[in-house]
């Protein structure tokens, strides 16, 4: 998989989890929560969707590394 | 809410009901609400037809008990705008928006009464009435009283096809029916409720470490999260101190037996609602988790029953997420708090005479001056506070 190609997955989990967002809503380098309005609930529920598909589970603890698409797709690549 | 539309019936003439079953939907200005059965019994009769507008507190269906004869008339609750919640719903009760039985009746028969008989109407009504030339008979109220200009449909048409939804009809649609309710009830807050605010700030790293140890041992889809934390806290600590959790109706303080939290939920484009998490009282943290997650999903979906948007005792708004320090909360008539949470950030905190780094939550609580004192709320956060110090007593 490719940066890239991840970056699309998240992308589609993000409008899956919120449906009435639209793709050129979403910024890559804004907070996603705080640009979409994601709660914590969707925001758990997206990385319960990524881990299926993409097969990284991301600790609490590092939540803040995970904060914009592209800071999360970086570190799914890294733990591939 | 003035009126909502029925849109669907789960149940025929004839089906025996169940406490606590659906029996229908209606659309209202929150949304698609749900409508319960409050007592077993067999459906007799269906007195509105599906996609009919109505308004607040009209008779919907007939339920008999199936031992006695006697027969109950289903209604929803009364919205709280209109009424004061109880904590119980009144006994066999689906009140609902619906018109009246008698206005259902045809326009004929209401036309032979003779205008000169015994209409009342007042001047403004009756110009109106001439220069649309409409006829007075086909206004008359069914209780006699007089007929006001506000009774006159703007135009003509309008009266010419009197039907079951003519006293809705004739009212001008909100634009946006959502808005419309919060704005009602926000002006009637800021009105008649003397608010007091008090805020205090908690350390919340033993909470969140509890939380991390807790989670690091389940699975993704198993973890708890903060705000669910946070609410159970809160529920706690309004076990310690009920005084918040419950109305000021007539000049009364009531106390709520049970605790119904109205959790704010954003619906992102659509607003925001605060439907009831129900008896959160009795659930654990596993359960509070479950069921705030279900309460989410349900409100996102658009699928909440009627008594989870009719039976808050409390608010709780969360706005953490979206990087508010403190929430200064509206209280939600006739409820008597409001709890405002906002985001947890890294803050310098004194231990001893030292100075190091905690993550840290400002709680707020907005309470109704009328029903209870600065030191009831005092109390709550320090129970709140205390509660966070020993998480372990959340499970």
């Amino acid at each position: 998989m490719t940066q890239i190609e991840i970056q699309n997955i998240i992308i589609e989990e993000i409008l899956n989890i919120a449906p009435d967002i639209e793709e050129d809503e979403i910024e890559l380098n804004e907070n996603i929560q705080r640009s979409l309005e994601i709660d914590s609930f969707d925001f758990l529920n997206m990385l319960v969707a990524l881990k299926e598909r993409i097969g990284v589970e991301v600790p609490e603890a590092d939540y803040a590394k995970v904060d914009t698409v592209e800071n999360m797709s970086g570190y799914f690549m890294e733990r591939l | 809410m003035e009126s909502a539309i029925l849109m669907e019936w789960h149940v025929q003439v004839g089906d025996v009901v169940k406490k606590g079953q659906v029996i229908g939907e209606v659309e209202t200005s929150k949304g698609v609400i749900e409508i319960e059965v409050f007592e077993n019994g067999v459906i007799t009769e269906l007195l509105v037809e599906e996609e009919s507008d109505c308004a607040v507190g009209t008779p919907l269906a007939i339920i008999s008990n199936e031992s006695a004869t006697q027969e109950e008339v289903i209604q929803e609750k009364p919205q709280k705008e209109e009424a004061p919640i109880e904590p119980t719903p009144p006994q066999s009760v689906v009140q609902e928006e619906q018109p009246k039985p008698p206005k259902v009746e045809e326009p004929k028969e209401v036309s032979t009464i003779k205008p000169s008989d015994r209409i009342q109407i007042s001047p403004a009504a009756k110009k109106r009435v001439q220069e649309l030339g409409i006829d007075i008979a086909t206004l008359a109220k069914e209780d006699g009283s007089p007929i006001q200009l506000q009774d006159i449909p703007t135009t003509k048409d309008n009266v010419e096809k009197p039907t079951k939804q003519e006293q809705v009809t004739s009212k001008e649609k909100p634009k946006d029916p959502m808005r419309n309710a919060i704005a009602k009830a926000m002006s009637l807050s800021n009105r008649e409720i003397p608010h007091y605010y008090l805020n205090t700030t908690i350390n919340v790293t033993p909470a969140l470490k509890f939380l991390e140890e807790l989670n690091a041992q389940r699975d993704i889809s198993k973890r708890i999260l903060p705000a669910t934390l946070l609410i159970r806290a809160c529920v706690k600590a309004l076990q310690a101190v009920p005084q918040l959790n419950g109305f000021w109706v007539e000049n009364e303080h009531q106390i709520s037996p049970t605790i119904n939290p109205g959790v704010a939920i954003a619906l992102r484009k659509k607003g925001l609602i605060t439907p009831a998490l129900l008896d959160a009282g009795s659930l654990s943290l596993d359960e509070t988790m479950e069921q705030f997650g279900d309460l989410i999903k349900r409100a996102r979906g658009g699928k909440l029953k009627g008594s989870e948007l009719s039976q808050q005792t409390i608010t709780i708004s969360n706005l953490g997420d979206l990087g508010v320090d403190e929430v200064y909360g509206v209280i939600y008539p006739p409820q008597v708090a409001v709890i405002g949470l906002g985001r947890i950030s890294d803050a310098p905190w004194v231990i001893g005479d030292g100075l190091t780094v905690r993550k840290v939550l400002k709680a707020t609580i907005a309470g109704d001056h009328r029903a209870t004192d600065g030191r009831t709320g005092a109390l709550f956060l320090d129970k709140l506070d205390k509660l966070l110090q020993n998480p372990k007593e959340l499970l």
